[in-house]
C-alpha cells in the first residue's frame, strides 16, 4: 500500500486541479450565456438572409453567373473555425476531423483559418494556409466577417479557388454541438423544400445585379453566423468538459480519502501492536 | 386594403425595428424610393441613405447602409448590414469621415471604397440632422 504521505500529496494535487476545473467551468458558463445571447440576436438576420438567397437562387437557376457556375481547376478554399484555447473537449478536433476527412487532397486545399487550434494542427499536417485570422474569434465582429468574405471572394474571382467551404460547429443547445461542413460557393439552392408559397419577386435593377450584391452578403452572413455559433459551442463544450473533469476529480478525491484513512488506521494499529509487543517482552 | 404594412428592419446584430408603418422611404441603387401598402413584390438593393418611416404617430428617421429591401404587399423586410438611429450617430465623427473621404477622392481620384465611405458619411449626417 502506498505510504500516507504519498496519498496525501496526491490528494492535494487533485484538489488543486479541481479548483482550476471548477473555476474554468464557471467562466465558461458565463461566457456561454453571453455567446448564446449574441448568437440568438443574430439569428433573425441570418435566417432571413438564407431565405432570400434561396429565393433568388431558385429564380436564377441555370443562369451563367460566376457565383453559380461549377468550375474546376482552382483549389478548394475551406474556412475553418476553431478556438484559440484548448480544454474544450472534442470541440476543436471534431472540426479538424471534418476538414481532414472532407475527401479532398491536401494539395488541393487552401485554408482560411480562424482559431489557433485548427491553424496549428492543420498547418503541422501539411495544409497550406492562405489566411489566418485567429485573433477574430476572441470577439467576432460583423466587420471581421465582411473582411474575410471579401478576401474569399477575391480569391474566388481570380480563380485561385473554385469552391468555398465552411467548417464550423453548429450550436443546437448547451449540450449538443454539431460540427458541420457546408458549401458557400458556388451557391446552389437546397432542393429539398421546393414548395414556394411566396409571391413571384421582381428584382431591381435586375436579377444579375441583385445576385452580385446579395451573394457576398449571404456569404458574409453565413460566416458571421458561424463565428457566433462557434464561440457558443466552444464555451458549451468547455463547460461540459470541465464539469466532467470536476466530477472525476471529486470521485478520485473520495477514493483517495478512503485510502488515506485506511492507511492511517493501519499505521495506528501497527504502532499499537508494536508497543504492546514491546511491553510484553519486558515483563 | 389596409393602410399599414408590417415593417421589419434587421441587422446582423439585432432586430432594429419592427412595427406598423403607412409609408416608408429609402434610397436604392436606382434612386430614392417610397413604398405604400399594396406594393408589388420587389427586391431593391439599398444604397447608403436616409430611411424615413411614417408611423401612426409621426415620422422616424434612421441611417441605412448596404443591404437590400424585400417588398411584399403587406410586409417589408429590410436586411441592412448597418442601420443607426439618429441618437446613435456621432455627428462629429460622421463630419470628419466626410471630410476625410472628400479629401481622399480629391487627391487620388474617385474609387469605389472612398465613394462608399463618403456616401455613408453623408447619410449619417442627413439622418442625424
Amino acid at each position: 500500500m502506498a505510504s500516507m504521505r504519498e496519498i496525501k500529496r496526491r490528494r492535494e494535487s487533485i484538489e488543486s486541479t479541481e479548483q482550476i476545473t471548477k473555476a474554468m467551468k464557471l467562466v465558461a458558463t458565463v461566457k456561454l450565456q453571453r455567446a448564446r445571447d449574441k448568437a440568438e440576436s443574430g439569428k433573425p438576420y441570418s435566417r432571413l438572409m438564407l431565405e432570400t438567397a434561396k429565393h433568388i437562387l431558385i429564380k436564377c437557376r441555370g443562369m451563367n453567373h460566376r457565383y453559380l457556375k461549377e468550375s474546376n481547376g482552382g483549389k478548394t478554399g475551406i474556412v475553418v473555425i476553431t478556438s484559440n484555447r484548448g480544454l474544450a473537449g472534442g470541440y476543436n478536433s471534431n472540426v479538424i476531423r471534418l476538414v481532414a476527412g472532407s475527401g479532398r487532397e491536401k494539395e488541393q486545399v487552401l485554408l482560411y483559418t480562424v482559431g489557433r487550434k485548427g491553424h496549428d494542427y492543420l498547418k503541422a499536417r501539411g495544409y497550406e494556409i492562405a489566411l489566418d485570422r485567429s485573433d477574430v474569434i476572441n470577439a467576432p465582429l460583423y466587420k471581421d466577417a465582411i473582411e474575410l468574405s471579401e478576401k474569399l471572394l477575391q480569391d474566388y474571382e481570380s480563380g485561385k479557388i473554385s469552391e468555398i467551404l465552411l467548417a464550423y460547429t453548429e450550436f443546437r443547445n448547451t449540450v449538443t454541438h454539431v460540427p458541420k461542413l457546408i458549401r458557400l460557393l458556388p451557391a446552389s439552392e437546397e432542393t429539398e423544400e421546393e414548395t414556394d408559397d411566396r409571391l413571384p419577386m421582381n428584382f431591381e435593377p435586375d436579377d444579375e445585379a441583385v445576385l452580385d450584391s446579395i451573394i457576398p452578403q449571404y456569404v458574409t452572413s453565413l460566416i458571421y453566423d458561424a463565428f457566433l455559433e462557434g464561440v457558443a459551442s466552444e464555451n458549451g463544450a468547455r463547460m461540459a468538459a470541465m464539469d466532467a473533469a470536476t466530477d472525476n476529480a471529486e470521485e478520485m478525491i473520495g477514493k483517495l480519502s478512503v485510502e488515506y484513512n485506511r492507511a492511517r488506521q493501519g499505521a495506528i494499529t501497527q504502532e499499537l501492536t508494536e508497543i504492546i509487543a514491546g511491553s510484553n517482552a519486558l515483563k | 386594403m389596409s393602410e399599414f404594412f408590417t415593417l421589419k428592419i434587421i441587422t446582423p446584430e439585432r432586430l432594429f425595428y419592427e412595427g406598423q408603418a403607412s409609408f416608408v422611404e429609402f434610397r436604392t441603387e436606382e434612386g430614392d424610393v417610397g413604398v405604400l401598402p399594396g406594393h408589388e413584390a420587389m427586391t431593391y438593393l439599398l444604397s447608403p441613405g436616409v430611411l424615413k418611416i411614417h408611423e401612426e404617430g409621426g415620422m422616424r428617421k434612421a441611417a441605412l447602409h448596404t443591404g437590400f429591401a424585400e417588398i411584399m404587399p403587406d410586409e417589408i423586410r429590410i436586411l441592412a448590414q448597418i442601420a443607426e438611429w439618429p441618437e446613435e450617430i456621432d455627428k462629429n465623427r460622421a463630419e470628419e469621415a466626410r471630410i476625410r473621404a472628400e479629401r481622399a477622392i480629391r487627391e487620388d481620384g474617385s474609387n469605389f471604397r472612398e465613394e462608399l465611405a463618403l456616401r455613408k458619411a453623408i447619410a449619417r449626417i442627413e439622418a442625424a440632422k
